[in-house]
């Protein structure tokens, strides 16, 4: 702890003292460039696949504000769900269905024109409202202390208990989230069960348009490998 | 509003210590990049990727919102309400992305293609 502290007021004594630094505010600045850029990136990307991997960027980015928001296991759940779920699921998307006249299909000229003007438009509503109010501008008290950790006052209120603090000026029960927990809960399962029904491989009586493209090929290339339909089938005939 | 109100407002947040207002500029490009990203896309994932960025874009003002921290003192704020939202809209966005996604592969087994413009059957 010494030496650390030691050495790194002496790397940084000719310049900016390292104390001076606010740290809280030069890391928000680096999540925060970090998120908007790669979502814009996101937009100007043609490939899906680099638009995933900037999705990934911005989406860990976002997580990182999270925890200096001092929301450490909505944190943790952006970099598990989204990060970690939700982008596989994409990623086996763009490998399902991405061949190579489909991998990138760009929008006409007056198509991006328009959604730049839209996109501009809204943002400066957006900016104008998130300005408007006073208080959200008002530059926030250096926090002295840490912030409690949340995860246990979180993971109490899904089990329908409270045991953070009430707001000020707030009197009488507060309720947790223990239905609207069981309701995320079943709608998951739901919805799981569906899209399994929805994305299985079916036995079809008319030739599909993929099956159609495929016998439109030359058939030496057709037997150098396996059609596509039979991988998504799972070689049935 | 005028100029003259919006630009010393966007150059004072780079000196002020963070505050609301910056997580609600971060949330506002998000939104703005995701409804961009869902209106222009052709490609159906792309179309999918912009609803991720919107949904993320109202979680970090959910969870702006719900700090204590980044307000002044004194100053309600939404607590862990606003985090257990942001909870519910991670969990609803997954359940959205795999519905969504097996819509997606369906359409590209009937279609050959995820071109959006090309599911016209309903087309009145």
């Amino acid at each position: 702890m010494t030496a650390f502290s030691g050495l790194s007021g002496q790397l940084s004594s000719p310049l900016v003292p390292l104390a001076a630094v606010d740290w809280h505010a030069a890391f928000f600045m680096l999540f925060a460039a970090l998120a908007c850029a790669c979502a814009v990136a996101v937009v100007l990307a043609d490939s899906v696949v680099r638009m995933a991997f900037y999705l990934v960027l911005s989406l860990g980015a976002t997580a990182g504000l999270f925890f200096l928001a001092g929301a450490e296991f909505v944190g943790a759940m952006q970099l598990m769900i989204y990060v970690g779920g939700t982008l596989v699921l994409l990623v086996f998307g763009v490998m399902l269905t991405a061949q190579a006249p489909f991998v990138a299909i760009k929008p006409s000229t007056g198509d991006k024109l328009l959604a730049g003007m839209v996109g501009a438009a809204l943002l400066a509503v957006l900016l104008q409202a998130a300005f408007r109010v006073e208080e959200w501008r008002r530059p926030a008290v250096a926090a002295a202390t840490a912030p409690a950790p949340t995860a246990t006052p979180l993971g109490m209120a899904l089990l329908g208990m409270r045991v953070d603090d009430p707001a000020p000026g707030s009197t009488g029960v507060r309720s947790g989230y223990l239905l609207p927990f069981e309701i995320v809960s079943v709608h998951l399962l739901v919805v799981l069960v569906g899209a399994a029904y929805l994305a299985r491989a079916k036995r079809r009586r008319t030739p599909r348009a993929i099956d159609v493209a495929a016998s439109a090929v030359p058939t030496v290339e057709r037997s150098a490998r396996p059609s596509s339909s039979a991988l998504i089938s799972g070689g049935r005939p | 509003m005028n100029q003259a109100f919006f630009l010393p407002c966007a150059a004072g947040l780079l000196s002020a210590p963070v505050g609301v207002a910056h997580y609600l500029v971060v949330g506002a490009i998000l939104f703005t990049a995701g409804v961009v990203c869902m209106v222009l896309k052709r490609n159906a994932l792309g179309v999918l990727m912009g609803i991720e960025l919107v949904l993320n874009g109202a979680n970090v003002n959910f969870v702006a919102f719900s700090s204590p921290e980044l307000r002044g003192p004194g100053a309600a704020s939404l607590g862990l309400d606003g985090q257990a939202i942001a909870l519910f809209v991670i969990l609803l966005a997954a359940a959205e992305a795999a519905v969504a996604l097996a819509i997606t592969l369906n359409f590209y087994n009937n279609h050959a293609t995820v071109d959006v413009d090309r599911a016209e059957e309903l087309k009145g």
